[in-house]
């Protein structure tokens, strides 16, 4: 068993306890008024106002998670370069991605009312079957995201010696109590409370970082040494494949899996609902172009961090479960414990924590307006009012929280990793409706269904067929070779190929059939629209009612 | 939801000249080629204070490729600005067609010449 260290513990309480404060506060800020959010744009979109710098925080800490944090560092770690620094090109190829196509999405939504991708596909191509897709697929996708930032938590606690205790209760209610409260004040808050607390999440997670990289690399030998121990572990033969457990460069073998992870996690990143609740609750059409060149320096962080797995395995970190295992996950928080003072590493866990209490909230909300807005509005209730819709997604966002929350402590951890993995090839499916559609109404909404279902079907498959050498569990991975070939790829890029695909060849054939197109709200004039232009339902109330030829 | 309702299409923007969206289109395209071209940085060598190369190299990418958005913001918001104005005060000496010359958008639609 593992002491508990006080003074770090005391230091992330404190934190954590003056962070819920915070949330709870939130509800009030920036016009929220004191008798509650009872809209969608109000509580699921912060009031659709953020200016650039509250969205370069609230995206900040939105896309870079507590189990980034915590991930990247550990694949570093154990495996080297291809698992852990593709994160780095990821990042970078991201933004230029977002630049182009997010202006877009956000013009269509604020002219439209769109609070979700698949409020804009059921705008755009009239099918509620894709619309049902899109939503579907969301959710699923972000269920284990938001499971995974609770086992970020859960890496803190453990190395803080919490939880320690023979009864099950016992060992996971400080995690409990985490969620309750943040489950509490996105209630009453919503997205205005992790817009608020990523601003604190962020500035102590870039000062842990830049203190640590400043500072550990010189007094484990500098990075030549730093690098040379890497090499040496990581160089080792595994007795289980004869092959190297990994790799500090990667070999040509390895290139393609490298460079489509970096471009298929970059392509889907902006797909996943909680990236989109955060470029809609910003201002004005270029807030998010201007975020895009700017929220690169948490890439920049993220590389740094990176870098901290291998300062791990110089400084001879010991990654122990309580119980004594080995968990990589716990290298990060477990290298600042034992080479900081207690206070400081009591700030980097608390940084870490509290990291994983924005994006939960952003997902849980973003997952809770999909709901509402697709499931509850589209399918049972058509005529839904702003406030029963603000009502039903603030349950539902309680809901999905103590889901995942059930997710983490029924089941194994190694179920979260695999459906979040899971969740990264099947939002990438939904990416030629979305896209597709803010460019041109070419595809027929029949094909991309089509499309989005083979997509999936092939991504499960290829995924589930990836064994572990080691344990000879499936989903051992995210790599394999494109069929007929052996080159090794990031699945989800298959499986996007093959939607793609499916998607114009169908649309070639549904065309010649004259399959009925579907009707289409949106006009070519929205994807330009910015917040001084008329929103569309104004724009109606001003025109005569008669219908036009 | 038929379309027989939808308003027409007012338009929110002038035509597009093509310069600014060809020249982002490219540093863009630049920004995200050259970060995956794994073979032109899978080395060790030269090192930069200790830093095998492969790890320096894609870290300068995060700088580079926000310079180059930053650029296409630049561009991007002033042709935007532009454009708005030109639907404003529309040149006396120009007709809401007379833009089609360079009716080419970032969406391949003139959304000027749809004014009535």
């Amino acid at each position: 068993m593992k002491p508990v260290d006080g003074v770090a513990l005391t230091v992330v309480v404190v934190l954590f306890v003056l962070v819920g404060l915070l949330g709870f506060y939130a509800a009030r800020w920036r016009g929220g008024g004191k008798d509650g959010l009872h809209t969608l744009d109000e509580w699921g979109l912060g009031g659709r106002k953020f200016g650039s710098w509250i969205t370069w925080f609230l995206l900040g800490g939105d896309l870079y998670t507590a189990y980034t944090f915590v991930a990247v560092p550990a694949a570093m770690w154990a495996t080297g370069a291809v698992s852990g620094f593709f994160a780095v090109p990821y990042t970078v190829v991201l933004y230029p991605i977002v630049f182009l196509l997010m202006s877009r999405l956000w013009s269509v939504s604020h002219r439209h009312g769109f609070v979700t991708t698949a409020d804009f596909v059921g705008g755009r191509y009239g099918s509620r079957t894709l619309t049902l897709a899109i939503a579907v697929t969301g959710i699923v996708a972000t269920m284990p995201y938001i499971a995974l930032q609770l086992v970020g938590i859960k890496s803190v606690l453990t190395v803080l010696g919490v939880g320690s205790g023979e009864n099950w209760l016992l060992n996971d209610l400080p995690l409990i109590i985490a969620f309750v409260v943040l489950a509490a004040y996105t209630y009453t808050s919503g997205l205005r409370a992790p817009a608020m607390i990523a601003v604190v999440k962020d500035v102590l997670i870039y000062l842990a970082v830049l203190v640590a990289i400043i500072y550990l690399p010189g007094k484990f030998g500098g990075w030549d040494h730093i690098f040379g121990a890497a090499q040496t572990k990581l160089g080792a033969v595994s007795a289980a494949t004869g092959k190297p457990v990994g790799s500090v460069i990667p070999g040509a073998a390895s290139f393609s899996a490298y460079w489509t992870l970096a471009l298929g996690s970059a392509l889907a990143l902006f797909m996943y609902p909680h990236s989109v609740t955060g470029v809609l609750a910003s201002k004005s059409r270029n807030t998010i172009r201007k975020n895009a060149a700017l929220l690169p320096l948490y890439s920049l962080m993220l590389g740094f961090l990176a870098l901290l797995g291998y300062v791990a395995i110089a400084a001879g970190t010991k990654p122990k479960e309580l119980n004594g295992t080995i968990n990589p996950q716990l290298v990060v928080p477990q290298l600042f414990l034992d080479n900081f003072p207690s206070w400081f590493a009591g700030i980097a866990l608390g940084a870490i924590a509290i990291g994983a209490l924005v994006p939960a909230a952003i997902m849980s909300i973003a997952a809770a307006n999909l709901f509402t807005r697709n499931i509850y509005r589209d399918v049972f209730r058509p005529n839904a009012s702003p406030r029963q819709e603000a009502k039903v997604s603030k349950l539902v966002s309680l809901a999905v929280k103590f889901g995942a929350l059930i997710f983490v402590i029924a089941m194994d951890q190694s179920a979260a990793i695999n459906m979040q993995l899971l969740g990264g090839i099947w939002i990438l499916q939904t990416f030629p409706a979305i896209v597709a559609g803010l460019y041109t109404r070419w595809f027929h909404r029949w094909a991309l269904f089509a499309g989005w279902a083979a997509g999936i079907i092939y991504g499960t498959v290829a995924a589930y067929s990836v064994v572990n050498p080691v344990t000879k569990a499936h989903f051992g991975g995210s790599i394999a070779a494109i069929p007929g070939t052996n080159v090794p790829v990031y699945i989800a890029i298959v499986a996007f190929a093959v939607n793609v695909i499916v998607a114009v060849l169908l649309t070639l054939i549904l065309r010649v059939l004259k399959a009925p197109e579907g009707s289409d709200l949106t006009r070519s004039s929205d994807y330009g629209a910015d917040e001084d232009d008329p929103k569309v339902r104004k724009v109606a109330r001003e025109l005569p009612t008669e219908p036009i030829a | 939801m038929s379309s027989t309702q939808l308003p027409p299409d007012i338009p929110t923007r002038g035509p597009a000249k093509p310069g600014p969206y060809v020249i982002s289109g490219v540093l863009l395209a630049i920004a995200v080629i050259f970060p995956l071209l794994v073979p032109t940085y899978a080395r060790s060598t030269p090192q930069l204070g200790g830093l095998p190369f492969f790890y320096w190299y894609q870290m300068l990418w995060v700088p580079i490729d926000a310079a180059l958005i930053g650029v296409c913001y630049a561009l991007m918001s002033r042709e935007d600005r532009r454009r708005r104005q030109i639907l404003r005060c529309p040149d006396p000496g120009r007709t809401d067609d007379g833009g089609a010359e360079d009716g080419v958008t970032d969406d391949g639609v003139t959304e000027g010449g749809e004014a009535r």
